[in-house]
């Protein structure tokens, strides 16, 4: 059957499941744009190709289902590397669609054409340039394939015009892939998994330390069974947050740069840490010289290249972590050990820890709107309604994760590795097209929203009913806390108090805004935020000059955290002066 | 060659199976450069397999460095498998065309050297000589020296081509009692290592 490239890009498409879409349309894919009128795809047509690549991760994560991005070539293309490059570090399966100029004209600087493929190559899990109007089955066939399987990637497919245009043999969307370049590891190596069984039944002061990779890998039923088996205390990276139920008695919280006190002091003074799907980020370690000195390390990661990369591994475990724990689980099922018991004094160091750092802030009743109350505020309202919750990067993403509670995997929703500002907003839209039903809440900075808040008007367009919750402090909050504590309090670049009116903005897109001031009001805020159909923007106003602690300063060792009150040691002064 | 740099650095002989697809080259140099080093040499051409190229690339870096750039290599999907000969049993040859003065004082010396290094003359003039030579790079660097008072033109060099000694399916331990002692050793506490990190990998 002769069909042109669009046809057969639509039809492959329909046949790979795929039923939304997010994009922009431009010259160069006109052709598969008219195309697509003629099919059911739900494209859904964001105002800035970033806020499309971002809504396309955070269906992602949402649903476990790979995104899909539909953008023009040029401009629409390059708008998108800033979500290709968040969706490459933080493990996000989307397929990219780019329009691209007409072979004949490629690198002949055409009217909106960049080197897209070059551009992208260092950061995309792979991307391909389709040839042959023929070859366009086969190579999204892969792109769905390579991008969902593994560790999960952004694939980008860069498509010529006269690709899309030209007519070539359709004979159906292929079933199966064989790519020789290509195979994952799936099972753990059972020697392997013997052996980190044994190192779990020896310890006696273990850590759980989980990641994103749980989640990416449906596996939060095997972990927690894993917890419930050998009773270690257990802590997540922000980007595992979810694979544990919060309520679970070994919860720690999360570690790293601002996470709990004593999740990061079980790093530190544990003899046997099993990380599973998380990769040592620097976030996490802090000065790399000092971590992991005293403890051995099991390492389970689908991703040869994790291992080892930062860390010293006793024990590696290159694979699937569903399959990995499943396999692990029996090996420890056949241990006969009083795991509580053995742990005994571990468990009570862990509580000494917890009552003397706890999280906290102090709330006057007439002082300014603490941000951490807010936060913790619309986790205690929304906890039983199972809500999807997404974040921008900074101060109050690092409190949403400090105080966050949640059931299960997929909701919740943060750019980590690449801690791109804007992400938030956009990410929940996603979310939210794939669940028009649910509560999908962003808790975003005003720093954050300036960055992408245009798609409030999609929302609109398409009613997706989006409550974003703002933390307004009118700083680029995270910037001025460093600036704070190592900068001599030199504020350079940071203060936003010029700035938007909130109310008026969401109103002039034709959403509801509302605006809470007073620390007595704000759960009556966020119930009314809830409650009122089509996408809302609350704004908190927020004291300005709250400070996230714990912290890890950058570079510093985790056993030279600050907690809240505590003074920073001059040697961290970091300023010209 | 393989001699230790001043930072912990040696350099290593990678041979690359890939796909003979565009871009593919780029992906690899991006890769190599991202890690901050400079590729010394590199090969392509075509194998037996036209769909596959085989590559030689030279790459200075420290032992962890390269490990992990190895294993990058290997994530990527147009990537077919990647072997770091330089601890191997390997054979390692290079071909190199020299423009050299043949002045009618030096003809003759230059003839005498190019013979022993069994270099073929491909070109000839009143002025000059072209030699071609193949050899490790301890040759050449050798034949180069011997040239270079008569008066090396240009020097033009294909890059090192490399492959394992023996049989393809041979145990490794095999190819390894070819080895010098001190080497050997060297060599099979690596091995241990990398023994190691395979019993972590086992393809599915």
């Amino acid at each position: 059957m002769q069909l042109t490239g669009s046809e057969i890009f639509m039809k492959c498409l329909a046949a790979e499941g795929v039923t939304t879409a997010f994009g922009h349309p431009g010259g160069v894919v006109l052709h598969m744009y008219d195309v697509m009128l003629d099919y059911p795809l739900r494209h859904i047509l964001c105002r800035h190709e970033q806020a499309a690549a971002h809504a396309a991760e955070g269906y992602y994560k949402a649903t476990g289902r790979t995104g899909t991005c539909i953008v023009t070539s040029g401009p629409g293309a390059t708008n998108t590397v800033t979500g290709i490059t968040d969706a490459y570090m933080d493990s996000m399966s989307v397929v990219f669609f780019t329009g691209q100029v007409p072979t004949a004209v490629m690198g002949c600087d055409a009217f909106q054409e960049a080197d897209v493929m070059g551009t992208t190559r260092s950061c995309t899990k792979h991307n391909v340039l389709v040839q042959n109007t023929e070859d366009l089955p086969r190579i999204i066939k892969e792109a769905y394939y390579i991008s969902r399987s593994g560790r999960p990637g952004p694939v980008l497919v860069d498509l010529p015009k006269d690709i899309l245009m030209s007519r070539g043999d359709f004979s159906g969307y292929p079933e199966s892939v064989r790519i020789r370049g290509y195979n994952p590891s799936i099972h753990g190596h059972p020697g392997q998994i013997r052996k980190a069984a044994e190192l779990i039944a020896r310890a006696v002061r273990p850590v759980l330390y989980g990641g994103g990779g749980i989640i990416h890998g449906d596996a939060s039923v095997e972990f927690t069974e894993l917890v419930n088996l050998i009773q270690a205390p257990t802590t997540l990276t922000l980007m595992g947050l979810g694979a544990l139920d919060t309520s679970h008695p070994l919860w720690l919280g999360m570690l790293g740069m601002h996470g709990t006190y004593w999740a990061n002091m079980c790093m530190i003074h544990s003899d046997l840490m099993i990380a599973v799907g998380a990769r040592f980020d620097d976030r996490v370690t802090g000065k790399l010289s000092e971590f992991g000195k005293n403890c051995k390390i099991i390492h389970i990661d689908i991703d040869p290249t994790s291992i080892r990369k930062n860390v010293h591994v006793d024990v590696p475990i290159v694979g699937d972590v569903k399959h990995v724990l499943r396999e692990l689980n029996k090996e420890l099922r056949k241990i006969k050990r009083d795991w509580a018991k053995e742990q005994e004094e571990w468990h009570g160091q862990i509580a000494e820890w917890r009552a003397a750092h706890p999280l906290r802030y102090d709330q006057r009743p007439d002082g300014p709107i603490k941000p951490q109350h807010a936060i913790a505020e619309v986790f205690r309202l929304t906890e039983e309604m199972d809500p999807i919750i997404a974040t921008g990067v900074g101060q109050h993403q690092m409190w949403a994760g400090q105080y966050y509670r949640g059931r299960k995997p997929r909701r919740w929703i943060t750019s980590g590795g690449l801690g791109t500002m804007g992400f938030g907003f956009p990410a929940a839209l996603g979310a939210q097209a794939a669940f028009p039903d649910k509560l999908v809440i962003t808790i975003d900075g005003d720093g954050c929203f300036q960055m992408t808040c245009q798609d409030l008007v999609t929302c609109v367009q398409y009613n997706l009913p989006v409550k974003v919750i703002l933390m307004n402090n009118r700083y680029l909050g995270m910037v001025r806390q460093w600036q704070e504590l190592f900068y001599g309090r030199r504020y350079s670049a940071v203060d936003l108090s010029v700035q938007p009116d909130y109310v008026k903005l969401a109103e002039a897109y034709g959403a509801t805004g509302l605006r809470v001031e007073r620390p007595a009001e704000v759960s009556v805020a966020i119930e009314k935020a809830i409650a009122t159909p089509g996408p809302v923007v609350l704004e908190v106003v927020c004291d300005r000059e709250e400070n996230c602690f714990p912290m890890i300063p950058a570079g510093a060792a985790i056993k030279d955290i600050i907690d809240a009150g505590e003074p920073v040691p001059e040697k961290l002064f970091q300023g010209w002066r | 060659m393989n001699s230790n740099g001043a930072s912990g650095t040696r350099a290593h002989t990678l041979v690359l199976q890939v796909e003979n697809r565009l871009g593919v080259l780029a992906r690899i140099a991006g890769l190599v450069a991202a890690k901050g080093y400079n590729i010394d040499s590199l090969s392509v051409a075509e194998t037996l397999d036209p769909t596959a190229s085989q590559i030689t690339l030279v790459v200075h870096g420290t032992e962890s460095a390269i490990e992990q750039t190895v294993k990058q290599l290997n994530r990527q999907v147009d990537i077919i498998k990647v072997v770091d000969l330089t601890d191997e049993a390997h054979v390692e040859r290079e071909m190199v065309l020299i423009r050299v003065n043949a002045e009618p004082a030096n003809r003759a010396e230059a003839l005498r050297t190019a013979d022993i290094f069994r270099a073929k003359v491909v070109d000839v003039t009143p002025r000059a000589y072209v030699f071609e030579v193949t050899g490790d790079a301890e040759k050449i660097a050798a034949f180069i020296e011997l040239l270079r008072p008569l008066g090396i033109q240009e020097v033009v060099r294909t890059g090192k081509v490399a492959i394992a000694r023996g049989s393809k399916t041979a145990p490794r331990r095999e190819a390894r009692a070819a080895r010098r002692p001190a080497e050997a050793r060297a060599a099979s506490e690596r091995e241990e290592q990398r023994a190691e990190d395979e019993v972590a990998v086992l393809p599915s």
